[in-house]
């Protein structure tokens, strides 16, 4: 009994050595430069004097100028346009891209869950998308959507889907089109790989019992599969939406100073660098750290998603 | 019926594998293509020209990228596996207080958004001194893969039995002789999948390289093809970016499709569990 108990604390001890480096590691490689990025959103630092910040509480934030003479303007990220439109773009972006992401998902994960000659080579092919770097990515379908010599446009004029060539990341009216076409190539295959595991986590005889009973192939994906999938489903989506959520590389390379497509990692990056105003893009990166955080616990809350496993 | 049915599904078939496989061929098309061939859309190659793999690999800076990328994303790989198998030993086989929610902290730093540390990362970064050194990279690049390391040795460990661990205790063997003696032989499949994941993601990662470096000559590979540009918005050099895309993106479509099964295994592992 004395022993036992020795044992236990010795272990424990080690556990946490163990455990002291790599929580050192995390907690200066995040949780203190999360906090200083919420500190300087609360100050009016500068690129070239972080040093020299001052705490200025809200302003960067929201700010109301009295002008003496009875009017007035609000200043501050919540009164500014160009913010507001970034949400609004990466939004569209997260729910567009995520939505079709699962529907195709799902079909390829259907495709794959099948038995048919050459199963093999078809799962490597999906990995192709995702393994290659996003920057390479946006920059084949950059190439590949030229409005010159662009072979999109090739394809379609020459099917007659399009009368003229279109500037597919140029143009205000398609690049938000553009992006969410990469996306979706470049993700649906993650999707697709988490939704087919648990597709093969389903017993194979409620399959054979519905087939025996003869109920129609598509009454058994909604009232079989569906629930059945629906545990992975929900943590392939939370993962997709937050991806979604801070996407930046995509749209930086495929449609660099675009307005249409600005989302709001872009938005913080662009007044963290390169318009030299430090603490208002850290407030921007803090609004969008809230953001993602509430939609994480709003939908876990809601799905009650079960991150162990059922363990 | 049947029959109309199996060519639908096979038609299905096709349609994915082409979508999925297209791009990336007609990048390889491209990038043997030189001075106005370029211009014309081609479905199959017609000529086979070098050119622009010379180009890129004996003009500019593009081999001293490469070499930089390799390093930052080894060292990331050893880092992070040497933190996370000794953590992971901790998380899956002691129980102690406080476990779960540990667990559950770690995870969620792997769904932080990268702008959010980016700003106070940034100053930590300068006043460290590693500004424009690939140190900076190794170090920052530690936020996305040891959430996801820890988490996924966690599960594979938790998996395997006790008895394993008990003759080595009933020995009197200190818990890092159990960690490197009994449980790293048994763990290399593990590290195989999680090392690869992790290199995959420090090799792809733009955001950082592109913020921590300002000096072409220790920009990773994603950075400078990036900023790969001609004399004019005209010129923009097609061949060299398709060249040096497929140079940066062939190495990891082999190492994908050989250990194809060890990936997708640790990608739903990381995914379904956490």
């Amino acid at each position: 009994m004395k022993r036992e108990s020795q044992l236990s604390r010795q272990r424990k001890r080690a556990a946490w050595l163990f455990l002291t480096p790599m929580l050192a590691v995390l907690a200066a490689v995040a949780l203190w430069p999360l906090l200083k990025t919420i500190y300087f959103g609360f100050t009016d630092a500068s690129l070239d004097d972080l040093a020299g910040a001052r705490w200025i509480g809200f302003r960067n934030f929201l700010e109301y100028v009295d002008y003496g003479d009875g009017t007035g303007e609000y200043y501050g990220l919540l009164a500014d346009p160009t913010w507001w439109n970034a949400v609004r773009n990466t939004l569209f972006f997260t729910v567009v891209s995520v939505v079709f992401e699962t529907i195709l998902g799902m079909i390829v994960a259907l495709v794959l869950n099948a038995n048919f000659r050459g199963r093999g080579f078809m799962r490597a092919a999906i990995l192709i998308p995702w393994a290659i770097p996003t920057i390479v990515s946006a920059k084949m379908w950059a190439w590949m959507m030229h409005d010159q010599f662009g072979i999109l446009n090739d394809i379609g004029l020459s099917l007659g889907l399009i009368s003229t060539p279109i500037a597919w990341t140029a143009s205000a009216d398609t690049a938000m089109a553009a992006v969410i076409i990469v996306d979706i190539w470049k993700t649906t295959p993650f999707m697709a790989l988490l939704i087919l595991a648990g597709l093969q986590m389903i017993p194979g005889d409620i399959y054979e019992a519905a087939r025996i009973d003869g109920v129609n192939p598509i009454k058994v994906f909604w009232r079989v599969t569906l629930p059945l999938v629906r545990p992975a489903l929900m943590v392939a989506v939370i993962f997709r939406g937050l991806d979604s959520m801070r996407i930046f590389d995509l749209i930086y390379v495929l449609t660099p100073n675009n307005a249409q497509t600005t989302s709001m990692s872009v938005y913080a990056r662009q007044n963290l660098f390169e318009f030299d105003k430090f603490a208002y893009g850290s407030a921007a990166s803090t609004l969008l750290f809230l953001t993602i955080a509430i939609i994480t616990i709003l939908y876990i809350w809601a799905g009650r998603v079960s991150f162990d496993g059922g363990r | 019926m049947k029959l109309i049915k199996n060519l639908l599904f096979y038609v299905l078939v096709l349609v994915i594998a082409v979508i999925a496989i297209f791009p990336f061929y007609y990048a390889i098309v491209t990038s043997f293509k030189s001075g106005t061939a370029l211009f014309e859309v081609d479905y199959w190659p017609k000529v086979i020209s070098l050119a622009n793999y010379i180009s890129v690999l004996t003009t500019g800076n593009f081999p001293r990228n490469f070499l930089n990328s390799v390093i930052v994303s080894t060292a990331v790989v050893a880092i992070s596996l040497l933190l996370a198998i000794t953590a992971a030993f901790a998380l899956a086989r002691v129980r102690f207080r406080g476990r779960s929610l540990l667990l559950l902290t770690i995870l969620s730093v792997s769904m932080f958004p990268q702008i959010a540390v980016l700003a106070g990362l940034f100053e930590m970064i300068r006043g460290m001194g590693i500004y424009n050194s690939l140190l900076s990279l190794v170090f920052s690049y530690m936020i996305f893969t040891l959430p996801f390391t820890v988490w996924v040795l966690t599960t594979f460990m938790r998996d395997l039995p006790i008895e394993i661990e008990e003759a080595a205790i009933v020995d009197g063997a200190k818990p890092w002789t159990i960690v490197t003696k009994v449980f790293m032989p048994l763990m290399w499949p593990a590290l195989v999948t999680t090392g690869l994941l992790a290199f995959i993601a420090a090799w792809n990662e733009f955001l950082f390289a592109l913020t921590f470096i300002s000096n072409d000559v220790q920009r990773t590979v994603p950075v400078a093809i990036a900023l790969i540009s001609g004399a004019s918005e005209f010129e923009v050099p097609w061949g060299n970016i398709m060249a040096a895309s497929v140079i940066v993106t062939v190495p990891l479509v082999v190492l994908v499709l050989i250990f194809q099964r060890k990936i997708i295994s640790g990608l739903t592992a990381g995914g379904v569990k956490g």
